[in-house]
Parts: structure tokens; sequence; C-alpha cells
């Protein structure tokens, strides 16, 4: 029997459901719109049609097997498949509301609006603030003074400072794989992008800096739109707000993390998550 | 969705892992249901060294509880499941801790087939009291672990609304005993004794409508926990989107 003392303790769980769903409303502005995309590789088709919503400061990560597509479109986002011969896309992307495959779209402003890292970490052979302060260099800032905040600024964004303020001047050539990728995000962090792009970012990693990255993805959410690709599901499950589903070019089911690892609702994606052979 | 929707995983180590805890579950719930209606019938026919047997078996049973628990969260360790399995194996340690309670009442239910057997003759007739209700709780026991060996919940609706039933009939007998012990003050011993079995009994309805709504979360993901029997049909009704 409750006693009216713990009737009064008692959590209302409707309101608490109500108040969720409000605040995700709120929250759940949309970044980045992607309407009925296709993509071709010569006469191969790699994408069908594929129409999502990406959500504004949220991690969204994308998931399937080899080959179904996730780095294709991950790369369509940034327009990096432009650099493939043979690519013919049709469809939308919208960047906060506009069209990236517009004629009069700048494709260098549109890379320096959204980032990428890739699976290998790429440090320049350079020192380790000379890859921060790239981007500003060839902006053509020259001002130390700015130049030394934005890399500090940067390498406190990518929890790389603190192990590398004593050691700027070192070949980034040097440092480990872990580092060597947080600095690329630092790198890419530099120039403040609204959108990071990451194409599976832990996969050349142990496991100690993977999780970092991980850790990392979690405080860059604050102030980015990151968008993930990733082979390891649990990685997925760990980091992301939104997960997409790819299979052989078409987005099978997107939904929130915790639903679709709980209670997806198409047979492939559970069939997929589960290690179920179809 | 049935059976067939736990194997077919590329690893065949985790079919077997699940499929063995799926087992030990039905060989509890087999023990539970042998300890009821052994207790049952030690009640009803005053047989002590068969109540004795159904409080010596509530070992297993605990034993049992403690070895699928292990096992679910060493799968979960090893294999990170996700969606069905996941919702399994959560479900599973729910439902061995239903089962285990439902043992213990079992139990208690012994007990008391001890205590009633050493009453007075005059109130013999008064162990028949329980009969009717056991059929009805051993009715739903077994449906609800039918439906979670086959993961089917086409009749859970059926099973759980057996409890408003059993419910009255725990009214009744305890309104029949309580004007017993207001005739005559010496009936209080024995009538508590039975009462104490009727909710003992009534408390394993529960159980069972609780693995019908652990079974649920498997099947299709919902959470039909704390509903009432129109509630519930509803929420199982609807189509999922």
């Amino acid at each position: 029997m409750t006693t009216p003392q713990a009737r009064t303790h008692a959590i209302d769980m409707n309101a608490v459901l109500l108040h969720r769903r409000a605040t995700l409303k709120e929250e759940n502005q949309i970044c980045i719109k992607v309407e009925n995309l296709d993509l071709y590789y010569g006469q191969k088709q790699a994408l069908h049609n594929v129409s999502m919503d990406i959500p504004k400061r949220k991690v969204t990560a994308y998931i399937g097997p080899s080959g179904c597509g996730k780095s294709t479109l991950l790369r369509c986002i940034n327009r990096m498949n432009d650099l493939i011969d043979n690519v013919a896309t049709t469809g939308k992307i919208l960047l906060d509301g506009t069209n990236i495959y517009d004629k009069s779209v700048n494709v260098a402003a549109l890379r320096r609006r959204v980032g990428m890292v890739f699976q290998k970490p790429n440090p320049f052979p350079k020192s380790i603030y000379e890859n921060v302060a790239y981007g500003l260099r060839i902006q053509g800032v020259r001002d130390k003074r700015i130049l030394d905040e934005t890399v500090e600024n940067a390498l406190k964004g990518a929890a790389l400072w603190d192990e590398m303020k004593d050691r700027l001047n070192d070949n980034a050539l040097g440092i480990s794989g872990g580092q060597q990728q947080r600095l690329v995000i630092a790198r890419a962090i530099a120039i403040e992008p609204e959108v990071l792009l990451l194409d599976e970012p832990a996969s050349a990693l142990d496991p100690i800096s993977t999780l970092k990255i991980e850790e990392l993805i979690n405080e860059l959410k604050e102030k980015y739109t990151i968008v993930i690709v990733t082979h390891n599901m649990q990685q997925a499950a760990r980091v992301s707000d939104y997960t997409a589903f790819m299979y052989m070019g078409e987005l099978i089911e997107i939904g929130s993390t915790s639903e679709l690892f709980t209670n997806p609702k198409k047979k492939q994606t559970e069939d997929y998550i589960t290690g179920r052979y179809g | 969705m049935g059976n067939d929707k736990i194997g077919h995983h590329i690893s065949a180590q985790f079919n077997q892992d699940l499929q063995n805890i799926r087992d030990q579950v039905l060989t509890m719930g087999g023990l539970v249901e042998q300890q009821l209606e052994q207790a049952i019938t030690a009640f009803t026919t005053g047989d002590v060294e068969l109540a004795g047997q159904v409080i010596r078996q509530d070992n297993q049973v605990d034993a049992l509880e403690m070895v699928i628990d292990r096992e679910c969260s060493e799968t979960i360790a090893r294999r990170q499941p996700a969606a069905i399995d996941l919702r399994l194996l959560i479900a599973v340690i729910k439902i061995v801790r239903e089962l285990e309670r439902a043992g213990d009442k079992a139990e208690r239910i012994a007990q008391m087939a001890i205590k009633v057997a050493g009453a007075d003759a005059r109130h013999n007739h008064h162990r028949y009291e329980l009969e009717h209700m056991a059929d009805v709780i051993k009715e739903m026991l077994h449906l609800s672990l039918d439906a979670f060996a086959r993961l089917n919940i086409d009749h859970v609706t059926e099973t759980t609304g057996q409890d408003v039933n059993v419910n009255r009939e725990y009214e009744n007998i305890l309104r029949r005993l309580i004007t017993r012990m207001m005739e005559d003050p010496r009936n209080i011993s024995y009538a508590l004794d039975i009462i104490w079995a009727a909710r003992a009994l009534e408390r394993i309805g529960d159980y069972a409508c609780n693995i019908c709504a652990h079974l649920v979360y498997i099947v299709n993901g919902l959470d039909v926990r704390h509903l009432s029997q129109q509630e519930l049909e509803e929420k199982i009704r609807q189509p999922q989107n």
C-alpha cells in the first residue's frame, strides 16, 4: 500500500515524458536535409533515393554493411564525391536551407563549413602548431596572437591541449595514432565549421584512444553537428543520438539510437544489429 | 514471430547460449509448476511428507535463478546484444525473479499445509477451499510459460484476464473464513492458515501476469507493466508504427 507521503514523492511519469518530448521538439532543429538523393558511380547506382533529416548539434551515426553507401552518403555532405571521376548526383542536400549542389555554391566555402575527418589520421608533416594553424594560414591570417589563440582553443576543444602544450613545435608525425586523430579533429575545428563528418574515426585506434575520441565526440556535439560513419555498432550505440541503417544504397531506417538498438522497426535493421543472416 | 526469432545468428555459439538460457527458464518454470501442484495436493490431502518435499525443492529453484541470472549477465557482457536479443535477456532476468517468488509462495502453501494437517479433523472440509482457485492459477502459470516457450503473445490477454476471477475468488474465501472466525474465535488459528495459503496462491497468479507482461516486451518491445486489463488489451491491439 502506498502511504500518502510516498505518493507525494512519486514521479508523474507522464509529466516527465511530456516534458522530455517538448524539450526534444525545441532542440530538434534540422541542420542538414537530404532529399531524394541518387548517386551513380558511372553506370552503377550507389545511393537510391535517400531522404533524411540530420538534426543540429546532435550526433547522427550511419551504420550498415560494407559497400552499403554510408561513406558515399557522408562524402556527399561536403561534396567530396566531386573529386571522384564519373560521379553523378541527383536530388538535394540542404544545409541550413541552401542546396549545396546548387551551381552558385562555392565548394571551398562549403568544405570550410563542413569539416571532415578520415579513418586514418592524416596530419601534415609539419609541427603540431602548424597543423592546427594551417586552415587559418591558407585563409590569410597572419596575426600571431589570433593564431596562438585559435591553436590553443582548437587543441583544448580536441582534448589535446594538456598533452601537447609543451611540444607544439614537435613534428606531428611523431605523436601516437590516437593523438594524431585528435590533432586532425583539432585542425578541422580550428576553422570553426558547423558540421563535422567523421568517417570511421576510431577504427584504426586502440580501445583507450577510441574511448577518448568517443568522449571527444560527446563534447563536440555541444557546438557542432556531427555525422559519423562506423562499422562498430556498439560505438554507434555509445556516441550517437540518432542512427541511420543503410543497406545496398538505401536508407532502411533512421531513428533515435536508443529506440533503434532496443526495438528497431524494420526486420533488416534487426537482423543486422543482432548479427543475424536475413 | 516465434522460436525461429531467437536463432539465425551468424554466431552459432550465440544461438546456443540464448537457447540454453531459454531452456533453463523453462526447466525452472517446470519445477515451480510441480512445486505448486504438489503444494496444493499436500494442502488438500494433508500429506505432510509431500509438503516437506515442496519446501526442499525450493533450493533447486533458487539455485536455477542464480545460474540463469549469471548466464544472462555473461551473455550481455560478451555479446553486447541488441534489439530482441537484448529484450529477451533483460526480460529473462525479470521472469526468473517472478518464478523464484512463485516458488517461494508454493513453499509457503506447503508450510501452511503442514500446519493445517495438524489441525482439528473438524476443519478438514476447509482444506478444499483453495482447490478451485488453484486450478485457475495452475492454468495461468502454465499458459504464461507455454507462451514464453513459443514467444507468442496471441493469448496473453486471456491469461491475464483470469486474474480478475482469481481476485474475486480470493475475496470470497476471505469472506467465508472471516464469517467462521466471527462465529467462533477458536476458528481463528486455522482460518488464518488457510488465508495465508490463499494469499500465497493469489500472488502466484500475479506473477504469472507479470511473466506475460515481460513476454510482451520481448516480442514487440512494449512495456505493458502496471496496466489494467483493458489498457493492456488496447495497447497490444494497437498497430506498431
